[in-house]
């Protein structure tokens, strides 16, 4: 393992065009924010396209001057001489429509009406981003991207892309990933969106009209979240039964450092993210099916794909498990195309895309440079 | 011959090749420089798993053990399984599923009724340890050795065509020896079957 890309600066790209969306709407004055690393080549031939899940945003690695905060979110991967090697790609990381980390979403102001989109906002799909993520790709000069490459929800647009442009991507590499949600995934997503619609606060939407932020709602939504990231022995290992105090207190108050973590993280989650991008997010997942228009056949809807797929599915992630990736794969087989699959053994849940296990980040290197 | 010149005699251009226990993926990058095969392996080993990825071999990591139910009927034109039939738990299954799956199969074997191993066996009364098979028996994944006889009988109960066979010694060469009595100086061989 090796640097950091160093200093990052956020820049903004505006769509040339209006993006007519899946759901029939159509969306103006769209403007996206990326950040880039590395050096893209005279051929325009080493462009990487990093695809952020549910949370994520376009700030994957390195480090804002004037800001303590952590470094980007696939920091561990994406630098000098790491799996994503930025000597040799040229990396890119939008946020996408809808988020709330500076692109076109939720909280941006409506152009046509002055005012917030708030829960007006379309509902957007996975193939609306790839659309917008393409527009990027024209505006940076790169026709083919070497990769694409995304963990869980990133993992369905980097699959997607594969779909929708496959001349455009040489890699797809799909990471804990699956296919479609299952009713299981749906119900936590439900569960999520309850939690946020059901604040008082939320407003019906248009809580920043009001002045307020249903972060009750959103806090709650992160905790059910990060219970599903995180595997069994993850928790088990990382905080057993310990108790904050080293004595059970009889009352209701944090007791248990898990306990304590959950609340933690949705604390600091409901801070910093915007309530109706997360129901949007959520429901693009539960939303997510490409052989739906295949009468549910999966093998016909991954037929155009070109590019070399890579999937990788890991042990211990019960949200999207390797037998979910496995869907991918055999119908990748079963459609002659060029596919490898790799199921790591990882005690970190869903989460470990995120994490550095050795098979893992020796497969990205191997795979993305061969 | 070798084995490797073989299997690449018996594969014709641009094939859909699938290889059952691919290792490094040896096999599939010759035939992929020689024959321009679309190549897709098979392998449980990560350490081979990430050399094949490597060595820019479409490589799925998957116990064949466990079934190979996920592929579908005569979607390869070849599927080889070198040196991979014996360290199986059900030969007979994969016998019959590698054939439902490729048009023809190309599988090689080590030939425990070569004649060192019946001599070892007969002189020293211990399990036969020899090149082909160094490993202690309570060290070898060979689980399920054979004859070529044994072999060929298992092939006429499923009802699986051999097609063609050459055996060789244990240096690697075929000679008068190894085709006329196959079944005593062949220390390996390698078929090509089909159903």
């Amino acid at each position: 393992m090796s640097g950091s890309v160093g200093k990052v600066i956020k820049q903004i790209f505006n769509l040339p065009t209006d993006l007519l969306l899946e759901c029939g709407q159509t969306l103006k004055n769209i403007e996206l924010v990326y950040e880039t690393y590395g050096e893209l080549n005279a051929d325009s031939s080493n462009a990487v396209l990093i695809c952020h899940a549910l949370s994520g945003n376009h700030h994957a690695a390195g480090y804002y001057e004037d800001t303590n905060e952590r470094p980007g979110w696939w920091d561990a991967l994406i630098g000098p001489n790491k799996p994503i090697d930025t000597n040799k790609y040229f990396v890119v990381c939008p946020n996408n429509i809808g988020g709330c980390h500076g692109s076109t979403g939720p909280s941006s102001i409506n152009q046509e009406t002055s005012e917030l989109y708030g829960p007006d906002f379309p509902v957007i799909t996975v193939k609306d981003w790839v659309n917008s993520q393409a527009l990027l790709a024209d505006y940076l000069n790169i026709n083919c991207w070497h990769a694409v490459i995304g963990g869980s929800l990133g993992g369905m647009q980097a699959l997607e892309w594969s779909r929708l442009f496959p001349d455009r991507i040489s890699k797809s590499i799909v990471i804990a990933a699956a296919p479609k949600l299952s009713a299981q995934n749906i119900a936590f997503n439900e569960v999520a969106r309850q939690a946020i619609i059901t604040d008082p606060d939320f407003q019906e939407g248009r809580y920043l009209d009001a002045g307020k932020s249903p972060k009750r709602g959103l806090r709650l939504a992160r905790m059910v979240g990060h219970i599903t990231y995180l595997s069994d022995e993850a928790m088990r290992n990382k905080f057993g039964r310990e108790l904050k105090e080293g004595k059970l207190n009889f009352g209701f108050d944090v007791e248990f450092e898990v306990e304590s973590y959950l609340r933690y993280q949705g604390d600091v989650f409901s801070e910093s993210f915007d309530a109706n991008t997360y129901l949007l997010m959520t429901k693009l997942l539960d939303y997510y099916d490409p052989a739906e228009s295949f009468d549910g056949n999966l093998v016909k809807a991954l037929e155009p794909i070109k590019a070399k797929t890579m999937v990788i599915s890991f042990s211990s992630d019960w949200r999207f498990s390797p037998e979910r990736s496995k869907e991918i794969v055999n119908a990748l087989l079963a459609a002659n195309k060029e596919i490898t699959y790799l199921e790591v053994d990882s005690p970190h849940g869903h989460d470990s895309f995120l994490f550095t296990e050795d098979r893992y980040i020796n497969a990205l290197t191997a795979f993305l440079g061969n | 011959m070798k084995t490797l010149e073989i299997i690449n005699n018996w594969v014709s251009e641009h094939s859909v090749v699938l290889d059952l226990g691919c290792g490094k993926g040896e096999i599939l990058s010759d035939l992929i420089s020689s024959k321009d095969i679309k190549a897709t392996g098979v392998e449980i080993d990560s350490f081979n798993i990430n050399e094949s990825i490597k060595n820019g071999i479409n490589v799925i990591e998957q116990n064949i053990d466990e079934g190979l139910e996920n592929f579908i009927d005569k979607s390869f034109d070849v599927v080889i399984m070198s040196q991979t039939i014996q360290v199986l738990k059900e030969p007979k299954k994969a016998l019959t599923e590698i054939t439902r799956i490729g048009n023809e199969c190309i599988v090689t074997i080590p030939n425990f009724g070569h004649w060192r191993t019946r001599l070892s066996l007969l002189m020293t009364g211990k399990m036969p340890i020899t090149d082909p098979l160094p490993e202690n028996w309570f060290d070898t994944p060979n689980i399920h050795l054979c004859t070529l006889k044994d072999f060929e009988l298992l092939c006429e109960e499923t009802s699986i065509q051999i097609i063609e066979k050459i055996s060789f010694n244990s240096s690697g060469s075929s000679n008068v020896l190894t085709r006329f009595w196959p079944n005593l100086f062949g220390a390996s061989a390698i078929y090509k079957i089909s159903n």
